[in-house]
């Protein structure tokens, strides 16, 4: 036996780490707006809890009471039992080094077992942080979590480029972290009015102690940047579309339907489409009530984008097209061909009635 | 300015196939790449190297043969390779990966001088996990800033750094001290071709390469496997769907296929109506 198989694969906490109890999600807020990532977690982390028999809290690390505490009553009413707080001038804007402090003191001071965060830029950079400053395991970009018979956090996720998935588990060191992207989960239902208890802690951090300063934050013109991720309805296209300009097809169906329009990766690499539009593993995850995929193939690190989507339609020509795999609904079609044909089903139809209406 | 790249070679996943019954990668022939992640942290890091004038070192972890990765990057440009490869680092998760990095980057540090800049890719493509260049500020004491779009200025006199970051909703303008640890956003800039005198450089260059020893690593037992706190329970192909898609042909009509959606998404229906409707 090579000595690397000594790694502990059983499960033998120990003693200092027993005391770690309760499920966390650190919530992002960020410009007065909690990330809906965020709610999906609470919605997941609300059934961890439940099997755990333990409580669910949010963290809330913000620069302002107001918002701090809008954000803290939206978590109790997407099921948090808790709320931790840090209010600091100092957390006003996002910054690795304020955030990891106020989130790792957190986890020593009150012990969660479970730690999880949004994979969005802010909880990627800050996962990393405080899971090596903390010493403990980290699980990134999960797409399934699940509590296994001894009571640990099994994270299953995506290996090699989404090929294999694989289940992770941090079985000797607390908190287990994981990190999920956002879509992933499904939203939970909201319970207004759903009411917990708030904690207060401190920062104990001094501006002019923090390196790192924000000079500017340029928001993103609304008008700019896809709306993706959380769209009802996707339209996207693929190669089997050919060229930029029958692309034109996909962009036609998706405004009729008020929906949102996207591609596969090759796309991005033609241009014919930007980053932002790109759906899959390297791209966003989607969630919609209706995914309509013209001319695309289906691969893995395609589908794993698309899975949570309640109907998924695809219009390909070749009748052993992966999509078809997984897939609600298929036409086995020219996607030049028929894409018009749909386009017109559907505006033909609103339109009448819409006037009947 | 010295500046150091970490870069993984990863398989070209694309190509990957997975055994159908042992569910295990079949590595087999399969391409390996410099991850593509990390070509964007190269040409920027080259850039610098161009403007202040200095060294690139560029350093990796893994087997032997990720030898290859490295003298590609040499021929990019890049001015001294090192491979730090032992097989104590086997089965390492992000946190054993980040301690021998960091072990490593010190090193290089004391070796070849100090790094006011180490940049890694925004991720790779096998892991994709994004956590091991945070890992690797925290242990070192960077300052960090990951989804680096832009350098817009370092004053090695002040040392200070100003870049744009990619944060969710917009771009932050970030100004910190030197040194710090930048993970590059992809698609900011293009890797160069590298010059012929570059090639035949690389051709014949001779790599650093280091074992856990040799990078001044004492307490293996956070490396590999036993540093992991991580543990790989199960590996698994995905499911395909239990229910088959329900095939409608061209000859039914797109009334058809619209028909379909609705019967089985019936309040997307009354959705729709409404968004025609203008409300
Ligand atoms: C690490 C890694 C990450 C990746 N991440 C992503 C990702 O995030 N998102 C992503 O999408 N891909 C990703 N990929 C790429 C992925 O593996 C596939 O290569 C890609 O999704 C294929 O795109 P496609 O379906 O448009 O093209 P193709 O695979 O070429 O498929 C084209 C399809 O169109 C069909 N077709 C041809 N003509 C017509 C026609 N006239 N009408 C209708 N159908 C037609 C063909 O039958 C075929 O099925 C990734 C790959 C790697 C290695």
């Amino acid at each position: 036996m090579s000595d690397t198989s000594r790694a502990s694969t059983k499960k033998a906490l120990p003693e200092h780490f027993k005391a770690y109890k309760h499920v966390w999600v650190a919530v992002e807020l960020e410009h007065g707006v909690v990330h809906p990532v965020s709610f999906e977690l609470l919605g997941e982390g609300r059934k961890l809890a439940d099997k755990r028999g333990v409580d669910l809290a949010g963290v809330v690390m913000g620069g302002d009471e107001a918002s701090v505490l809008a954000a803290a009553q939206e978590c109790f009413e997407y099921g948090a039992d808790l709320v931790y707080t840090v209010t600091d001038k100092v957390l006003a804007d996002y910054r690795n080094e304020t955030a990891t402090k106020a989130l790792t003191d957190l986890v020593n001071s009150y012990k969660p077992e479970i730690l999880l965060l949004g994979a969005t830029n802010l909880g990627r950079d800050l996962a990393g942080s405080v899971a090596t400053t903390l010493r403990t395991g980290l699980t990134a970009d999960s797409t399934g979590l699940e509590i296994d018979d001894e009571g640990s956090l099994a994270a299953t996720r995506p290996t090699f480029g989404g090929s294999l998935l694989c289940t992770i588990m941090t079985l000797n060191f607390r908190p287990q972290m994981a990190t999920v992207r956002p879509r992933v989960m499904a939203m939970p239902a909201r319970q207004p009015g759903r009411v917990g208890r708030i904690v207060e802690h401190p920062l104990g951090l001094a501006e002019d102690e923090v390196v790192t300063k924000v000079l500017k934050f340029i928001a993103d013109r609304a008008s700019n940047k896809a709306q993706l991720a959380y769209a009802d309805i996707v339209v996207a296209g693929g190669l089997g579309l050919r060229s930029a300009e029958n692309f034109q097809l996909v962009k036609s169906l998706a405004e009729v339907l008020g929906a949102e329009y996207g591609g596969s990766r090759p796309l991005v690499q033609k241009g014919w489409i930007t980053a932002e539009r790109q759906i899959g593993q390297t791209g966003k995850t989607i969630r919609p009530k209706l995914y309509i995929a013209a001319g695309i193939s289906g691969a893995i690190q395609h589908r794993v984008g698309v899975e949570g989507a309640d109907l998924i339609v695809a219009i390909n020509t070749d009748p052993n097209a992966q999509i078809f795999q997984f897939a609600h609904l298929g036409i086995v079609a020219d996607a030049i061909e028929f894409l018009p044909r749909l386009t017109e089903a559907f505006r033909s139809y609103l339109s009448v009635n819409r006037l009947a209406g | 300015m010295h500046i150091a790249v970490c870069m993984k070679q990863v398989p070209d996943s694309a190509q990957i196939r997975v055994h159908p019954v042992t569910n295990t990668i079949m590595r087999q022939g399969v391409p390996t790449i410099i991850n593509p992640y990390d070509l964007f942290a190269l040409e920027e890091a080259l850039r610098l190297r161009d403007k202040f004038g200095g060294e690139v070192t560029v350093l990796t972890m893994g087997p032997p043969m990720a030898e290859d990765s490295l003298r590609k990057a040499l021929t990019f440009g890049a001015d001294r390779a090192v491979l730090l490869t032992d097989r104590f680092f086997a089965g390492s998760d992000t946190l054993a990966t980040s301690f021998a990095l960091s072990a490593a980057l010190e090193k290089i540090a004391a070796e070849f001088g100090e790094t006011p800049i180490v940049f890694t890719g925004k991720q790779t493509i096998d892991g994709d996990t994004a956590q091991v260049g945070p890992g690797i500020a925290k242990r070192l004491g960077l300052n960090q800033l990951t989804y680096v779009s832009r350098i817009a200025e370092v004053d090695q006199a002040g040392q200070t750094i100003t870049v744009e970051r990619r944060a969710e909703g917009g771009v932050q303008l970030l100004q910190t001290r030197l040194p710090v640890l930048i993970t590059m956003l992809e698609g900011t800039n293009e890797i160069r071709r590298g010059s012929l005198a570059d090639a035949y450089r690389a051709a014949s260059a001779k790599l650093v390469s280091w074992n856990a020893a040799d990078a001044g690593i004492v307490d293996l037992a956070k490396c590999g496997l036993r540093g992991s706190p991580t543990i790989v329970k199960k590996v698994f192909a995905p499911q395909a769907r239990a229910e088959a898609a329900r095939m409608l042909a061209v000859e039914d009509g797109a009334e058809a296929v619209m028909t379909e959606i609705f019967v089985r998404q019936p309040a997307l229906e009354a959705e729709l109506m409404r968004f025609a409707s203008g409300q």
